[in-house]
């Protein structure tokens, strides 16, 4: 799951920075390699989630100047081709089945997900969004956010499988506020978790069901998703974070 | 977005439009089963209420619980007030407690402004003598975009008692920032000396300007501050500047009738055209509490009111709220 953007994820901040990016918290220890046992430092009380200004059109991202591919947009679509099989397998053909992703960039992976059960099933996935801003448990430690926008699909959530979508698993705080939220919008039969890519550094005992990639990080690194709904193309890219760069003395200290 | 909301000219055109947006968001709450968000658990809000009010207090009361904040209700009557207190004491009464806001409604025009600078939470002006009220005015901004889609290049007229009308002060000056054109109608001896230097039109002929109107607001004869003749019967200032059937016929079909309430029906108003499908009077009550939330949320939700970047600029430490970050970050750790 997300923690701290390197520059500008706030909108107010108003840079470009990398609004999906997810970084390390900044307090990176030689134990952080074993993600359960890591003590997060002061600033792993802010989770975060994809920075989500809400504001469409100023969260557009550039890719990481150093940064490098690790999945192109050929890789984007087979995992979620093989994460939409998955949850037809895991859900018995998924006709219960709501997607919600979570703002920014979980919602274009949770309608794409939906296009791609659509077509297999022959039967159309509900898809929607929420937003998880008002749930968060780091929501002092930075300039109040802009609200992401929720909508729930016409069915309803109430004894339906719900699955959360988003786009990096990071320290499992997202997903927290997410059940949070959920809850307080209706009585799912169950709930489960995609994301495209999971990082590792759990601070939270939360898994995902559906991984698009695992992908082993160092908490200094940066994973930077880009969609073509939010970016204008589709990658991930893994940079190093700024060395006490704005997140780290903005949120991290 | 400043750190209080005293006055609606505080608000940039971005922040108000942060604070419109933020509060469509939180609208669509109404419709849920848990009409509760877990934001502003353990801050708290003082409501200071020195003049009546019903649904400015309820609505901000209602904002500040849906957003699960504490909320503590003081009025005048019934409290050291009534013994001779000052505002300043019973300021520094409520600092002692800790409030991180204090909403204020006072007679005296500035009163918020003075308490600003002895408090150290945020202080929103709910009302202040004849000066101003800008949650009103954001909510009846939100209240026109969402039924007529937009503010850009609206035209709004307002009718009647701008003198003593602090609603018709934060409207012009917020609708002014969102782009609306604003026409004020009144008996020359309900407009304020100045009124040549507000950002709007002028006219004293309520019908010739109905027909180009798309938002017509009503303000309310505020009888108990009229210590003169302002005009010479009700019945007359009714018949030139009230709103009846035949005159709400003179509005284009899509516009819409306003009022900040309490309404005195039969004098500013008629009767058929407050409960008409033109007025929105019941929907301002309903969206006042998004506004507020919207409000509320944005000065207290974080570390510092939104888009504040550079934090605190008078450097002034706001020691409860940052005792509470450090028991967040105590029970995440």
């Amino acid at each position: 799951m997300h923690a701290l953007h390197p520059a500008g994820a706030e909108p107010a901040a108003g840079s470009a920075g990398s609004a999906s990016a997810k970084t390390s918290p900044g307090a990176s220890s030689p134990g952080a390699s074993s993600p359960g046992a890591s003590s997060p430092g002061p600033s792993a009380a802010s989770p975060g989630t994809g920075g989500s200004p809400a504001g469409a059109g100023q969260q557009r991202s550039e890719p990481l100047a150093d940064g490098k591919t690790v999945l192109g947009p050929d890789e984007i679509s087979r995992a979620l081709t093989r994460v939409a099989h998955e949850i037809l397998e895991r859900t018995n053909g998924g006709s219960d089945v709501v997607l919600l992703g979570i703002p920014t960039r979980g919602v274009p992976l949770a309608r794409r997900l939906a296009a791609r059960l659509t077509q297999v099933e022959g039967r159309p996935a509900p898809a929607g969004s929420l937003d998880i801003t008002m749930y968060r448990d780091d929501l002092r430690l930075r300039p109040a956010r802009t609200l992401g926008h929720t909508a729930v699909p016409a069915s309803g959530i109430d004894g339906r499988t719900v699955i959360l979508v988003d786009d990096v698993l990071y320290s499992g705080r997202t997903i927290r506020a997410a059940l949070d939220a959920l809850g307080d919008l209706g009585r799912p039969r169950a709930v489960q978790l995609a994301v495209l890519v999971d990082r590792g550094h759990r601070e939270l005992p939360i898994r995902a069901d559906y991984v698009g990639k695992n992908l082993p990080t160092s908490q200094r690194e940066v994973v930077q998703v880009l969609l073509t709904e939010t970016d204008g193309e589709d990658a991930v890219v893994l940079g190093l974070s700024p060395a006490g760069g704005p997140a780290v003395t903005e949120a991290g200290r | 977005m400043k750190r209080h909301l005293i006055s609606a000219a505080d608000l940039s055109r971005d922040d108000a439009l942060l604070i419109l947006d933020t509060a469509d968001e939180l609208a669509q709450m109404a419709d849920r089963p848990i009409r509760k968000l877990p934001t502003l658990r353990g801050r708290t809000v003082v409501n200071l209420f020195y003049e009546d009010s019903t649904r400015t207090r309820i609505s901000f009361e209602a904002a500040a619980k849906r957003l699960s904040a504490d909320v503590i209700n003081f009025s005048a009557k019934g409290s050291s007030v009534a013994k001779g207190e000052s505002l300043k004491d019973t300021a520094l009464t409520l600092e002692a407690m800790g409030a991180d806001a204090v909403v204020i409604r006072h007679p005296a025009s500035g009163a918020p402004h003075r308490l600003a600078g002895w408090v150290r939470g945020s202080v929103v002006n709910a009302g202040d003598g004849t000066h101003e009220h800008p949650t009103q005015a954001l909510l009846d901004a939100f209240t026109m975009r969402r039924r007529l889609g937009r503010l850009e290049g609206l035209r709004v007229t307002i009718v009647g008692d701008v003198l003593h009308s602090r609603v018709a002060r934060s409207n012009v000056l917020l609708l002014q920032t969102l782009g609306a054109d604003v026409t004020l109608v009144a008996p020359p001896t309900l407009l304020p000396v100045a009124v040549s230097s507000w950002p709007c039109e002028v006219s004293y002929d309520l019908s010739a300007v109905l027909p180009k109107t798309d938002v017509v607001m009503m303000l309310r004869v505020q009888a108990e501050r009229m210590n003169a003749a302002y005009f010479p019967t009700v019945r007359e200032y009714s018949r030139r500047y009230g709103l009846d059937g035949a005159r709400m016929a003179l509005l284009p079909e899509h516009a819409i009738v306003m009022h900040p309430g309490p309404m005195n029906r039969g004098v500013e108003i008629a009767a058929e055209v407050a409960d008409s499908p033109r007025s929105t009077i019941v929907e301002q009550v309903a969206n006042g509490v998004s506004v507020r939330m919207a409000v509320l949320y944005l000065l207290l939700g974080g570390s510092d009111p939104a888009g504040d970047p550079g934090g605190d600029p008078a450097g002034i430490e706001r020691p409860v709220s940052d005792l509470a970050a450090a028991v967040t970050a105590e029970v995440t750790r």
